[in-house]
């Protein structure tokens, strides 16, 4: 195996006092790997990826990425933010920008990238998504799988190591679905680091080095897509599998 | 079995004609037997009040500046008493000879608040173009240079200090307001609990007394020797009582913003204060521009209540213009009315201007 690029170490994260969200997580991630995680609605798998760029914090535990250990410290969470993008079930582009200018914004404020060559970048990202001719418009205006083929794009363009993906399709029309896993699925030919936490199914047989079980706030198994679908080890999987894949 | 061909049916128009006037007045006015007879009972009221109305404001009123003329039998309104006294109820207790100057000046600054509404100006230099007309707004009207004749606060008044007091409050009042809403929601106690008391404070207290103190309490714990003038303290208590309510309108705007906008924000790297500038507060701002409005257009009209601290602006210098006066003392409706037409002046055009910048800020949710 390649080297880590995330490392959780008996991580443990509470909402308030009593609901116990994440139990001792033990997780590598290795450079370029891709994972799926799955599991029933409340494990705790929203969350894991979140406490990666730390929109949630931890509270037990270490959690290293890319080198960096995250705490407090904001410089680290800022690191880290730098080489982690991130899309979201309800898209959250910034709704009173252009596409293009959800695109540029961060390179021109943040990475301090002259106005031009952000656009130049971003329409770079549009076109590897196909959708650099909506550039002008205003998100509301395109359909639910245009948003989120612009949202990975505004990721892209911070040219992260690793893109995390908060059940990108759920929001989403059927019809619409295709379009998104397409542009995952070439995204996942080219190398980048990707969670994904989803139900897609053939998305995971397709794309997955690995396929995560969280029930619970733990990872009950994790095999490779191969053997998690034909032969799940624990019954709360196979459970989980019959009901997902029953009709 | 062939599959079939999906054959979309061609739009066809609607049965019923909806557009025009005759469609209109047939849905709006007579749509079903309630609205017939609300229209019926409207329409003889309005038949009724209105001819009365123009006849007693238009064609039998007295219009010359002759109070004997207005006491006549059958006059209606009595109109002289603006030609009269409109020097006095527009600039108050401003020396008589040196009123071009006041004129001047609500010029300037009308002009300077005309512009600032406009798109093309919204740059950086506005700012300094604020401050280059505020410092000779207060040139001419204070004077002692440049051979102008000193004019000391206390005898400002009318439409020039309305407009000065309106103005200077709401501007400075707004940035407060931003600051300090974003702080009640501060993950910083100290600043979230700061924020929260001053607002809750201000809101206890009427704006009256909130001018009283500025005016009367104020002074007794500055040290001896060392005073600030009343206008500057007024205008200060204004600001911060305007500010008190916009800090809580612009809060309401800031909760409407989902939490998702942040998030992502803050996964592209954008800083507190980047993501509340480029993200946050433009859409929270476009939520509440009528909240906003209404709170310019109350502080507009509650600059009226400074009379009550010697300070006679527009509605002062109107009681002024007439209580001292026993000839004209008895028109007053038509010295308010006039004065009403000027308030409404003002806070119809900041009405509908509120409206044309909801225009604008909504252009993004059009499909």
């Amino acid at each position: 195996m390649s080297e880590p690029i995330i490392t959780f170490d008996k991580v443990n994260k509470w909402y308030g006092n009593a609901f116990h969200v994440l139990r001792d997580i033990d997780l590598v991630v290795a450079k370029g790997e891709r994972i799926v995680i799955c599991g029933p609605s409340g494990s705790g798998k929203s969350t894991l990826i979140r406490c990666i760029n730390r929109l949630e914090e931890h509270q037990q535990g270490r959690l290293v990425v890319d080198g960096v250990e995250l705490s407090d410290d904001v410089k680290a969470i800022d690191q880290v933010r730098k080489e982690v993008g991130m899309v979201f079930q309800q898209f959250n582009l910034f709704p009173h920008l252009t596409v293009l200018e959800n695109l540029t914004l961060s390179p021109m404020w943040v990475g301090k990238m002259p106005k031009k060559e952000a656009e130049e970048k971003a329409m770079e990202q549009l076109n590897r998504v196909r959708i650099a001719e909506q550039a002008g418009k205003y998100p509301l205006q395109l359909s639910g799988g245009q948003q989120q083929r612009v949202a990975i794009a505004r990721a892209l363009c911070l040219k992260p190591k690793i893109m995390l993906f908060d059940e990108p399709t759920s929001a989403l029309d059927p019809e619409m679905i295709k379009e998104v896993l397409d542009v995952m699925i070439e995204m996942a030919s080219q190398g980048i680091t990707m969670l994904c936490v989803t139900h897609e199914m053939g998305f995971a047989k397709a794309v997955a080095d690995r396929v995560i079980f969280m029930d619970q706030g733990q990872i009950v198994e994790q095999n490779n897509p191969h053997d998690f679908f034909n032969n799940p080890q624990s019954e709360r999987s196979k459970d989980f599998l019959s009901k997902i894949l029953g009709h | 079995m062939a599959a079939q061909t999906f054959q979309p049916i061609p739009p066809r128009p609607a049965p019923v004609n909806t557009e025009g006037l005759l469609p209109w007045i047939r849905s709006n006015l007579f749509g079903n037997w309630k609205t017939s007879i609300g229209t019926v009972i409207l329409g003889a009221l309005l038949l009724w009040i209105v001819p009365q109305l123009l006849s007693w404001a238009l064609f039998r009123a007295a219009w010359a500046p002759n109070a004997e003329a207005c006491r006549l039998e059958g006059v209606g309104a009595c109109w002289g008493v603006v030609a009269e006294k409109y020097r006095l109820i527009i600039f108050g207790r401003y020396p008589f000879e040196e009123q071009w100057r006041p004129l001047v000046a609500t010029v300037l600054m009308v002009g300077l608040l005309v512009a600032s509404c406009a798109r093309p100006f919204w740059k950086p230099w506005l700012a300094l173009v604020w401050i280059a007309v505020l410092g000779t707004f207060f040139t001419i009207m204070f004077g002692g240079v440049l051979g102008l004749s000193r004019v000391e606060t206390d005898r400002w008044g009318g439409l020039p200090l309305t407009i000065l007091l309106a103005s200077l409050s709401m501007a400075m009042a707004f940035p407060i307001a931003l600051v300090v809403a974003l702080g009640r929601r501060s993950n910083l106690p100290a600043i979230r609990s700061a924020c929260t008391i001053y607002v809750e404070l201000i809101r206890g207290v009427p704006l009256i007394s909130v001018l009283f103190m500025a005016s009367f309490m104020f002074p007794l714990f500055m040290p001896q020797g060392f005073s600030i003038d009343v206008l500057i303290r007024v205008l200060v208590g204004i600001t911060l009582f305007a500010a008190a309510y916009m800090a809580e309108v612009i809060r309401g705007g800031l909760q409407a913003i989902p939490k998702g906008q942040v998030e992502a924000a803050a996964t592209l790297g954008l800083s507190y204060w980047q993501t509340q500038r480029k993200i946050v507060l433009p859409q929270a701002l476009a939520i509440v521009v009528p909240g906003i409005m209404n709170g310019f257009i109350s502080t507009f009209k509650d600059t009226s209540l400074v009379t009550i601290v010697s300070l006679y602006e527009l509605t002062g210098a109107m009681g002024l213009a007439l209580n001292s006066d026993a000839d004209w003392r008895p028109f007053k409706i038509e010295g308010y009315l006039f004065i009403a037409s000027i308030y409404f002046i003002f806070c119809f055009s900041m009405s509908r201007y509120s409206h044309w910048v909801e225009k604008q800020v909504n252009k993004s949710k059009l499909r």
